[in-house]
């Protein structure tokens, strides 16, 4: 069971800080897309029904250097890929009807998922829906933001704003790493990451890191001894 | 205009269909115990990927720039146990004054 004493306030609130980095991100989201060529309504169409920052980058800035709309799309694909495996992760836990997991489902992205986690692989969906929300709606507004009033804003990495997905993301694994199945797994993890990224495109890093839940298969694994180091 | 739509539409389906997979098909059913000790190590090890392509890539290749003292600041905050705010804080300020200060 999810902890029933956290709500969707507490999920506003655990993505709070995030949420300005993710409007100054969905604002300069807006300003490459017209640059590329996308026009005022397509992306912000795009940040309200993709809403994945990475995979609308990466498809936008193919399309300005005439990559092609073939290119655009597979890189996109391959970067959202490891919602797949998120999104099975997270599924036990929904138990609403079929347009509330849907709705939930498409609030579901890194950090949004993060923040719900509460170890040992359980999730919280209010948590999930509050800061699903939160994110979206600075995504989107910023995405708006962008389009309309580009130039005034600049760029967010002069503000450091893209050290702090990092930093929110090391504080969201520290309280995940209690079993040593956990702590190999993330040593895994980031390790096949590092050494995909020079020569696999964008996206295949993440994905092929999830292989470091694998070491769950691990045999002969004695569970009490696994509690007791947890 | 119209390649842009295009875009926007095959990626916006793709993207649904992919974060509507296990939600939508398997939701609020228990996993398989075998399959969930494999999903319970899964946000250890996206995330350790996340933090490390976040500081030490940039999509193409490794790099050690800013971010890197932004979130080694933020690991020491994480470590004496400052609120989250204050780390992420901490890591966006330390990132913009190194690069305000062209290092």
């Amino acid at each position: 069971m999810s902890d029933p004493e956290r709500s969707h306030r507490d999920g506003v609130r655990a993505v709070a800080p995030l949420a300005i980095a993710v409007l100054g991100f969905g604002a300069s989201f807006g300003v490459l897309a017209r640059a590329a060529g996308m026009g005022v309504v397509s992306p912000i169409v795009m940040s309200a029904t993709t809403f994945a920052g990475s995979a609308q980058f990466a498809a936008a800035s193919i399309l300005g250097a005439g990559g092609g709309i073939a290119s655009a799309v597979t890189a996109a694909l391959l970067l959202n890929a490891r919602y797949g495996p998120i999104g099975v992760s997270v599924a036990p836990y929904l138990h609403g009807s079929l347009w509330s997991r849907f709705i939930h489902a498409q609030l579901t992205v890194d950090e949004t998922w993060a923040v719900a986690a509460e170890g040992e692989g359980r999730f919280n969906p209010k948590v999930l829906l509050g800061a699903g929300v939160t994110l979206y709606l600075a995504w989107v507004g910023g995405t708006v933001l962008g389009v309309a009033f580009g130039d005034l804003i600049g760029d967010p990495a002069t503000w450091g704003l893209d050290a702090a997905f990092p930093a929110l993301f090391l504080a969201l694994l520290v309280p995940q790493l209690r079993t040593r199945d956990a702590r190999l797994a993330a040593l895994i993890g980031a390790a096949i990451a590092l050494v995909l990224t020079p020569f696999t495109p964008a996206g295949v890093p993440i994905i092929a890191a999830s292989a470091g839940c694998l070491v769950g298969l691990r045999r002969g694994r004695d569970p009490a001894a696994e509690e007791a180091s947890g | 205009m119209t390649q842009a739509w295009a875009v926007v539409v095959l990626v916006g389906v793709g993207t649904v269909a992919i974060k509507s997979l296990g939600p939508v098909l398997l939701g609020g059913r228990p996993l398989p115990a075998r399959v969930s000790s494999l999903t319970a190590l899964l946000a250890p090890a996206l995330l350790a990927a996340l933090v490390a392509t976040n500081t030490l890539g940039n999509g193409e290749a490794l790099t050690v720039d800013a971010r890197a003292l932004g979130v080694a600041v933020a690991a020491v905050a994480i470590w004496r146990r400052a609120p989250v705010l204050l780390v992420i804080v901490l890591a966006a300020g330390t990132t913009a004054l190194v690069r305000a200060l062209g290092a």
